[in-house]
């Protein structure tokens, strides 16, 4: 029987409170959201917080808003929300493409992107997203309001920019004009850790040609985005010899490790074929927003 | 710690740990073994049960963080003696085998059907797709919701040889099942 070590419990009732209990119980106290995550790492001791502040009732952190110019999703929006939310799937296709394959139904009805971030997994499909969506995280601390870019926000397995007395709101993603993503995840059954993910986000030039890149790889040992793959984009009328450049880079850059779930030769043809399959959905969702 | 919640229409008070799972608060506390405990790791799904009409996976929530709510398990599924026809379903269509995955089996398609009265077959195997049955009876489980989504009425008596035995005497709380169910396809 796997049972957590002992722990006091407090609810905070709005992000202020919730700020004030993580400064007044410290490093050693831990905020939980949907905790499909911290739960597990608890019940196997790997995390012994003295404090769970339970931010569950932060209705202020759960929201899908599109605010001009970039879509603003509050920390304690469930998976299944993004992945039923219309504008989602309208403006950031990449987003639906890997909620449909994080973890199960039912365990989306309680997981959240903020928590997702936060725990900070290397095969968390949401910190690809992110990056490749380019987006901005929104953290408050007891000093304010402070924002950071996702190059700032990942500092490696299970750490990021937020602090002990800090809380991640929202996050926000700069929507951009003819532009598409997409997201393709290989995995063993459903609910597992990616064996490999790629998504790609494209923004065309008025003439067709690629005027903005990203290109993302999960679980495959990767910091940030493929730089090499992505400038070899910029400026090129899309086509599948490209893509085929594309993949080739990022088989290249990556550098995955052997484990149960594949060798690392596996894991190079994984970045390089998932690479062209999401640019080339991304190239054709985006050709598609300029014909609309 | 004292919580409180409503489970299956009751309201409960506690005295617990703030490390009790909420599986464990209602298999040992409240004593309602229906909610099976299985996996531990969140993989199997055979503890699910409903937490504001929601189908969560009780062996990954703490009891304290389902204080407030309203928690339904498969003993709350039928009404008195009258089996939901999702119950009724399994029954007909030999949606079990050994019975263990069979309570967060019948939860899950319980509030799939509430959202969407008739899902395809993989709507339904998406729905069930976090739970694992190991005697291979997808197939059946399968055909018991998509029974159940053809029965709606079935807690009436519409159901055949099995609902009669489980109708004897209570011909009010059937008739409340059949307004409830009716009220439930107007709204959708």
């Amino acid at each position: 029987m796997q049972i957590p070590a002992s722990f006091d419990y407090v609810r905070a009732s709005t992000v202020d409170d919730a700020l004030e209990l993580l400064a007044r119980h410290g490093p050693e106290s831990r905020v939980i959201a949907g905790g499909h995550s911290l739960l597990p790492m608890m019940k196997l001791r790997l995390a012994r917080p003295e404090w769970l502040i339970d931010i569950n009732d932060l209705f202020e952190l759960d929201f899908i808003l599109l605010d001009g110019d970039r879509l603003r999703v509050g920390a304690l929006t469930r998976h299944t929300a993004l992945l039923e939310s219309t504008e989602v799937a309208r403006l950031f296709s990449i987003i639906s493409d890997a909620e449909a394959v994080i973890a199960d139904p039912v365990v989306r009805n309680r997981g959240t992107i903020g928590g997702s971030l936060c725990q900070a997994d290397p095969a968390e499909d949401l910190s690809t997203v992110c990056d490749v969506l380019r987006a901005v995280a929104v953290v408050r601390g007891p000093g304010g309001e402070r924002l950071v870019d996702m190059n700032d926000f990942h500092r490696g397995p299970y750490e990021t920019a937020v602090a002990p007395d800090e809380l991640l709101c929202e996050v926000r993603f700069p929507v951009r004009p003819r532009s598409g993503s997409a997201y393709e995840k290989v995995e063993r059954r459903v609910g597992d850790w990616a064996v490999a993910a790629a998504g790609a986000a494209i923004s065309l030039a008025e003439d067709g040609s690629v005027e903005a890149a990203a290109i993302g790889l999960t679980a495959l040992g990767l910091d940030g985005t493929v730089a090499e793959a992505e400038a070899v984009l910029l400026g090129r009328q899309p086509s599948e010899e490209l893509f085929v450049e594309a993949g080739r880079l990022a088989a290249i850059a990556c550098d995955p490790v052997a484990d149960q779930r594949g060798q690392i030769d596996y894991k190079r043809h994984l970045a390089d074929e998932l690479t062209r399959r999401v640019l080339r959905q991304a190239c054709a969702r985006a050709a598609q927003t300029q014909e609309g | 710690m004292q919580i409180s919640m409503t489970v299956n229409g009751n309201e409960v008070t506690s005295e617990i740990e703030p490390r009790v799972l909420l599986v464990h608060y209602i298999r040992e506390v409240l004593g309602l073994t229906g909610t099976h405990w299985g996996c531990d790791t969140t993989n199997c799904g055979t503890c699910v049960v409903l937490m504001d009409g929601q189908p969560v996976k009780s062996c990954t929530v703490l009891a304290a963080m389902a204080a407030g709510h309203d928690i339904r398990t498969v003993e709350g599924l039928a009404a008195g003696a009258t089996l939901d026809p999702i119950q009724q379903g399994f029954m007909e269509e030999h949606g079990l085998q050994c019975g263990f995955c069979t309570p967060g089996m019948m939860l899950t398609a319980r509030a799939l059907l509430d959202k969407n009265p008739h899902p395809d077959d993989i709507e339904i195997r998406k729905a069930i797709s976090g739970q694992i049955c190991r005697c291979t009876g997808y197939a059946t489980i399968v055909r018991s919701v998509q029974w159940a989504a053809a029965h709606p009425a079935a807690a009436a008596g519409a159901a055949g040889e099995g609902a009669d035995e489980v109708l004897d005497g209570t011909d009010t709380v059937v008739e409340d099942v059949a307004t409830e169910t009716q009220d439930a396809e107007v709204k959708a």
